[in-house]
């Protein structure tokens, strides 16, 4: 992964909650067996809208997605944070994200920013005409107006971000700890070592009740 | 003594393989299911490191999502070809992967197909106190059970794929407790309702919430997978109820649960699981059950709620200003004006099935309530067992003929008309009485217009054209 220290830039300030996942990439989208090309699907619905925020050219391109309680809620679907990145969006602020999502951008190299409401309502305005920083190192938010707003992260998270790291090699590398836990529960909890395949199933009428 | 512990504690300390001092837990997954929408990067990301599978055995695989619900082979036991080339791709993709990688795959034509949250729980894959995670957010449901089961992402599914674990962060815990007893008509899905309808759609979000209370005890397990189902819809990533009496009954003898002896140790250890008492939630929520009606959706937020009984709700009623836009698009997605009847509210589209209601008993109790009953002129209604078992079990207490003698489409197992990405969808401007969990715009079909019930109630518009409240219906039978 890239690592992640500043997004700088436009912003669409969009400020809408509970922004789901079917709005950021609809199902149809997820036929793909990739994860590149998304953003041609992102948002569709709301692009279908005549003069929406996303093809208006004052924003076109932005990195930064400003929005309102609740973004990324619904669907666990990792093609909303590729459907984000294949648009350019780097970071997006909002007052609270879903927990699937917010996880699933920071893999995707997309930084989920948590300001307050008010911080939010003062981005949404500033953005109509001022460029806005997210700084991973700082870990604040500013504008060209001096706004400044400190916001938190996962320091692991970050550090994963800013040293563009890979997980599931970081997670390998403990493979001695999960072996010796996988030793421990399988002498405690034998049966979840499970009985392999479906075999075998009779469905007579009588068992479910 | 030790300090009491909640059900969730006691599963997450049970399979944490390593604390940082930032809290951050490497936790152990037991159960991983995997589906052919969320999991064709992730195999293609292992392939791409050179990773194996750690431990295939603890996964399965079953197409659901992208699977038409038309009948898969032709009169001489052959293969359909599926028409949407990405659909096929897709799915060729799972059985190319899971043989590749030594996964237990559940082909499309096996009987035990179905959708990914009906077939773990009804092959006693899924287990009390285990961990169990799916590409699929609706994986609260096996919760139902007492796994702490949650959805994932993609980068997630190859992480568990790769090595078995996940890095996370302890969770904040929500007790929902409904007390007392469900009034004539009012199901598992009402109950779930009137849960988001009073939480919102983000009012679970950074908690694992535990059900508890007399409602939900009485509940078959079949009703509690309903309402974990769910707990996303409420922004809670999991959804807990402890096992119990019920919860072994329903699992004994399933043919991927644990037998013999080994069913015993289970049991025993099983019984240690429930929240103690004493153990403290973070947030708790207490509902009378007295207050829930049979209840539906009028706006595309599943906290959009009312009862059946009640008006499409006056935009600038709500306190919330962001509500307020909220729901004046909704309503105008929805085409519907404040202050409408729900009950005068025609539909053209029926849909029972699903993992929150596509299991035998909502099959049940939906044929109840169509007993002799035909659907409306103008009503397009359809039945999607959750499961190839489903669907049998269905057809040997003859359910199948009660709603094709009614007018009703008796379809194939699979995800089908809950979400828009197989040929099962409503057409734009056309509304929908679903027994799905999501009245996202755009959910079943772009511009398609959703109404989330219960079965009961979905049989009950199915027979009338219009959201109706189920007990006028059940109450002229009795
Ligand atoms: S039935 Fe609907 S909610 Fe459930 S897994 Fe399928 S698409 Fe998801």
């Amino acid at each position: 992964m890239t690592p992640v220290t500043t997004v700088a830039g436009t912003a669409y300030p969009w400020g809408a909650k509970n922004v789901d996942t079917d709005v950021i990439i609809p199902a149809h989208w997820l036929k793909t067996i990739k994860r590149s090309g998304l953003g041609k699907g992102a948002f569709e619905t709301v692009r279908a809208q005549p003069g929406n925020l996303f093809d208006d050219p004052r924003y076109a391109g932005s990195p930064i997605l400003i929005a309102g309680d609740n973004f990324g809620c619904g669907s666990s679907r990792e093609h909303a944070a590729w459907a984000l990145a294949d648009m350019g969006v780097r970071a997006v602020i909002a007052p609270s994200f879903s927990d699937i999502f917010s996880g699933n951008a920071f893999k995707n190299g997309i930084v989920p920013v948590v300001l307050p409401q008010p911080a939010i309502d003062r981005l949404l305005v500033a953005a109509a005409d001022a460029e806005i920083t997210v700084d991973l190192e700082t870990m604040t938010v500013t504008t060209a107006y001096q706004d400044r707003f400190p916001f938190e992260l996962d320091p692991f998270r970050r550090r994963c971000l800013m040293e563009g790291l890979d997980e599931v090699g970081l997670t390998l590398a403990q493979d001695t700890q999960i072996s010796n836990f996988e030793g421990a529960a399988s002498v405690a909890r034998p049966w979840v070592e499970g009985r392999r395949r479906y075999e075998g199933i009779a469905v007579a009428g009588s068992r479910r009740t | 003594m030790a300090r009491p512990l909640t059900l969730y504690e006691k599963i997450w300390n049970a399979h944490v393989v390593d604390r940082r001092d930032d809290g951050t837990c490497l936790l152990y997954i037991d159960r991983h299911l995997v589906h052919e929408v969320t999991s064709p990067q992730a195999f293609e990301a292992l392939r791409a490191a050179g990773r194996r599978v750690r431990r295939p055995e603890l996964t399965l695989a079953v197409p659901d999502h992208n699977l038409p619900t038309t009948p898969r082979l032709d009169a001489d036991g052959r293969l359909l070809p599926i028409a949407d080339a990405e659909s096929a791709a897709q799915l060729d993709a799972l059985r190319a992967n899971t043989a590749a990688f030594g996964i237990d795959y559940i082909d499309a034509t096996a009987a035990e197909q179905g959708i990914v949250h009906v077939v773990g729980p009804e092959l006693g894959f899924t287990l009390p106190g285990t961990t169990l995670v799916c590409g699929d957010s609706h994986t609260s449901a096996h919760g139902a059970l007492g796994a702490l089961a949650f959805g994932i992402g993609t980068s997630e599914v190859e992480h568990v794929l790769a090595t078995q674990t996940l890095l996370l962060k302890q969770s904040r815990t929500m007790e929902i407790r409904v007390d007392g007893t469900l009034g004539f008509g009012v199901s598992p899905k009402d109950v779930i309702l009137a849960i988001i309808g009073r939480i919102g759609a983000a009012g679970g979000t950074g908690y694992v919430v535990e059900y508890t209370g007399e409602v939900i005890r009485a509940m078959s397990v079949e009703g509690r997978l309903t309402i974990a189902n769910m707990s996303i819809e409420g922004g809670a990533r999991a959804g807990l109820v402890a096992p119990d009496e019920t919860t072994f009954a329903y699992l004994k003898n399933r043919p991927m649960a644990p037998a013999g002896a080994d069913w015993d140790r289970a049991v025993a250890w099983w019984r240690t699981l429930p929240t103690d008492a004493g153990a403290a939630y973070d947030r708790s929520v207490v509902i009378d059950a007295a207050d829930i009606a049979p209840s539906l959706t009028w706006g595309t937020s599943p906290e959009d709620v009312v009862p059946i009984t009640g008006t499409v709700p006056d935009p600038d009623g709500f306190a919330d200003p962001a509500k307020r836009v909220a729901a004046r698009k909704s309503l105008d997605y929805m085409g519907l004006a404040p202050g409408t009847r729900m009950q005068d509210v025609s539909v053209e589209h029926v849909f029972i099935g699903s993992c929150t209601n596509g299991r035998i008993e909502d099959l049940r109790a939906a044929a109840s309530v169509v007993g002799g009953r035909r659907v409306a002129d103008g009503v397009r209604a359809m039945v999607v067992p959750g499961s190839g078992l489903v669907k049998r079990q269905a057809e040997a207490e003859g359910l199948d003929r009660v709603f094709t003698g009614a007018g009703f489409e008796w379809r194939e197992p699979g995800c089908s008309m809950c979400l828009a990405m197989n040929p099962d969808k409503v057409p734009p401007g056309e509304r929908c009485a679903s027994t799905s969990n999501r009245n996202f715009v755009g959910r079943q079909g772009p511009g398609a217009r959703t109404h989330l019930v219960s079965p009961a109630m979905a049989a009950a518009a199915a027979v009338t054209g219009r959201l109706s409240d189920v007990r006028d219906l059940m109450g002229a039978e009795s």
